[in-house]
């Protein structure tokens, strides 16, 4: 059976389970749409929360970001899953107490405010779509290397899958299909790791393999790699830090403290029957999440020496350009694997120097995807890692659409223009509401804004620097009132809103940075990207002054505070 | 009410020891002291490196259960879990 064949019928089958869980899992209540009814067991929903999570990015950028940056790309693994240590013990168990469908209901019952209520729907609303238009990329992406089908087909299967199971659905189909989706791109994540370590190590298990002896030698896989690397003029793998170890320690905060305060992520929270559960899930979710971080590292430093040693499989001895592994010609042909024989000797050398090397272009995304070719893997080991791109692009999509669209139905529909609604024409509303954010999705699918490359470090800043800190507060705090909320909301979103487009451009259009993208301009040496942890400070020194000078809230929010620190009724709070 | 006050104190000080670990395994060993703890080696790994790429993911894990294990306790010590009848 050839590759092609192998892979659609790879991924056809894993679209048929996603269709079939839709069928089975159909929504009849708003409560079924928005949590799942409130009773997915805390291990099912730490795994649908795990694939909700991690989204292309995850499975297809970040090792290669790590192969190329060393110990600088442990900004992504420390960053995006200490959060969940954050979520589990400051937000998690209190806003299932609290007991409601979506976080903006939350900050307008909290802040005894409409107004807060539609700040924290823009706040939702904008880093949600920026995070979606990079899942729809990437599915595109996916279908057309995978499938050789084009961009623009692939996107439109790509949304039709998620219209089933989602408008469908709702919160319930897409737990289900996440559930699925997290085994597919697990599966597809560790095996080629596994043959990888096995082949270079002679130990199974990639976590070990990384700090073992290569095969037949005794050197250590990571010193071999540290001497490979400075052979040819890059930074030591080990010890490069990215920019200065200031920059790593704000940037892994920002990450941090925004993945806590991504809206699909705690809303996933919601679904599960208990307080108790609330704590134990977050657990289970690090858990099914930490499989594939911890893996990451491993697949990122053998990936790297796999490619050296092919380029140069001994020290000044050249890969003869003629000779190339079909993986390096069917790379080329995307564009994403660029050679340039500079000095016209028919040999690869690839060095540090911009000037003599000519390896042109390696996109870090090759590092995931070539992988198991370059490993000389089995083709349905090739067909499941596009299984599993796509897995892990789907089911992020859906968790951010059913956190737009609830928003949109439940915040703004339900809790301000139209609160007399009945139960059924809220289910439609949603449901059109979904319907709605999957078209606008694959519009900027098609059409991808010009500043849709800045615009994930944008959502994690947003999420850090406004939501975060205002839930946090609202629990911790009997004292923080309506004012101190909203300015510290506005005051931390305009601080991290000002520095990155005084540095990128104002919506990120190049020339209208009028600072410029200097390092010299930078704030303590801080890049644009990691200055979320800057805008959450400022948001909560501006809340608890302005909270000071102000009125305390009213009895009623004491008393709602004091009954969200304790679990004892939660069952009780659930239906409204 | 001032049983829950108990309760809520004993929450912040569990919370503020599991936070004190999540920022010492990350923000220390893995950033501010990685120079130093690389010139230890387990196996392979630079400790610095192995707690940056591996071990804060490991103990992160470990501390979400342990919280979650502790607070189960405390809720029963201060009698507000969630399985007594109303």
């Amino acid at each position: 059976m050839t590759l092609q064949t192998t892979t659609y019928l790879v991924v056809g089958l894993t679209f048929a389970i996603y269709i079939g869980i839709a069928i089975w899992a159909r929504a009849s209540t708003t409560k079924d749409f928005y949590i799942a009814g409130g009773g997915v067991h805390p291990v099912a929903n730490g795994m649908a929360t795990a694939a909700d999570w991690m989204s292309a990015a995850s499975f297809i950028s970040m090792a290669g970001l790590i192969a190329f940056m060393g110990y600088g790309g442990s900004v992504f693994l420390m960053g995006w899953t200490g959060g969940y240590v954050l979520l589990a013990m400051l937000l998690a168990p209190y806003l299932r107490k609290f007991g409601k469908f979506t976080v903006p209901e939350f900050i307008g019952e909290r802040y005894y405010s409409k107004g807060a209520r539609v700040v924290a729907v823009i706040c939702l609303i904008v880093a949600s779509v920026t995070y979606v238009i990079g899942q729809m990329k990437g599915i595109g992406v996916a279908f057309s290397r995978f499938l050789e089908v084009q961009y623009e087909l692939g996107l439109m299967i790509g949304m039709a899958i998620v219209f089933i199971y989602a408008v469908l659905g709702g919160m319930k189909g897409i737990t289900y299909t996440q559930i699925a989706q997290y085994c597919v791109l697990i599966f597809a994540y560790t095996i080629p790791a596994i043959f990888i370590s096995l082949n270079l190590t002679g130990n199974p298990i990639p976590q070990l393999g990384l700090g073992s002896m290569m095969s037949g030698s005794e050197v250590y896989l990571l010193d071999r790699l540290d001497q490979v690397v400075q052979d040819l003029g890059f930074a030591q793998y080990t010890t490069s830090a990215r920019l200065s170890l200031t920059n790593m320690f704000m940037y892994t905060m920002s990450l941090m403290i925004g993945t806590a305060g991504l809206p699909h992520v705690i809303i996933r929270f919601f679904t599960v029957p208990k307080v108790k559960d609330a704590r134990s899930s977050a657990g289970w979710a690090l858990v099914f999440i930490a499989i594939l971080y911890t893996t990451a590292p491993a697949v990122a430093a053998m990936a790297r020496l796999n490619l050296m040693s092919t380029i140069e499989p001994v020290s000044g001895e050249y890969m003869v350009y003629e000779k190339r592994p079909n993986w390096f010609r069917n790379w080329e042909k995307t564009g994403l694997l660029v050679y340039e024989d500079k000095n016209d000797d028919g040999l690869v050398q690839y060095s540090a120097d911009p000037a003599t090397n000519e390896m042109v272009t390696i996109d870090r995304d090759i590092m995931v995807l070539a992988n198991p070719e370059i490993a000389r893997l089995p083709n349905w080991v090739i067909a499941l890692v596009a299984a599993g791109g796509l897995a892990a692009a789907l089911s992020t999509a859906a968790g951010l659409l059913l956190a737009i669209s609830s928003a949109i139905s439940h915040d703004l529909l339900k809790g301000i223009f139209k609160p007399d609604i009945t139960e059924q024409q809220e289910l439609l509303a949603s449901r059109i509401a979904m319907a709605g954010a999957i078209l606008l999705a694959g519009y900027l699918g098609f059409n991808p804004p010009d500043f849709a490359a800045g615009t994930v470090a944008l959502a994690f800043g947003l999420a850090a620097s406004s939501i975060f800190p205002v839930l946090m507060m609202g629990i911790f705090s009997k004292r923080m009132n309506k004012e101190g909320a909203i300015a510290g909301m506005v005051a931390g979103l305009g601080v991290t809103l000002l520095y990155v487009f005084q540095h990128k451009g104002i919506m990120f259009i190049a020339s209208t940075a009028y600072m410029g993208d200097m390092p010299q301009n930078w704030f303590m040496g801080i890049e644009p990207n990691a200055f979320g942890a800057v805008g959450a400070i400022v948001n909560f020194a501006v809340a608890f002054a302005v909270s000071r000078v102000t009125s305390p809230p009213p009895e009623h929010i004491q008393h709602l505070v004091e009954d969200i620190r304790v679990p004892h009724g939660a069952m009780g709070a659930i239906d409204h | 009410m001032s049983k829950n006050k108990s309760y809520w104190s004993g929450n912040l000080r569990l919370v503020a020891l599991c936070l004190a670990i999540w920022f010492v395994v990350s923000f220390g060993f893995g950033i501010i002291l990685v120079e130093p703890m690389n010139k230890i080696s387990i196996g392979g790994y630079k400790l610095g490196f192995w707690f940056a790429q591996q071990g804060s993911i490991y103990i992160f894990v470990a501390l979400i259960f342990f919280y979650a294990n502790r607070m189960g306790k405390l809720d029963r010590e201060h009698d507000v879990h969630e399985d007594k009848s109303e």
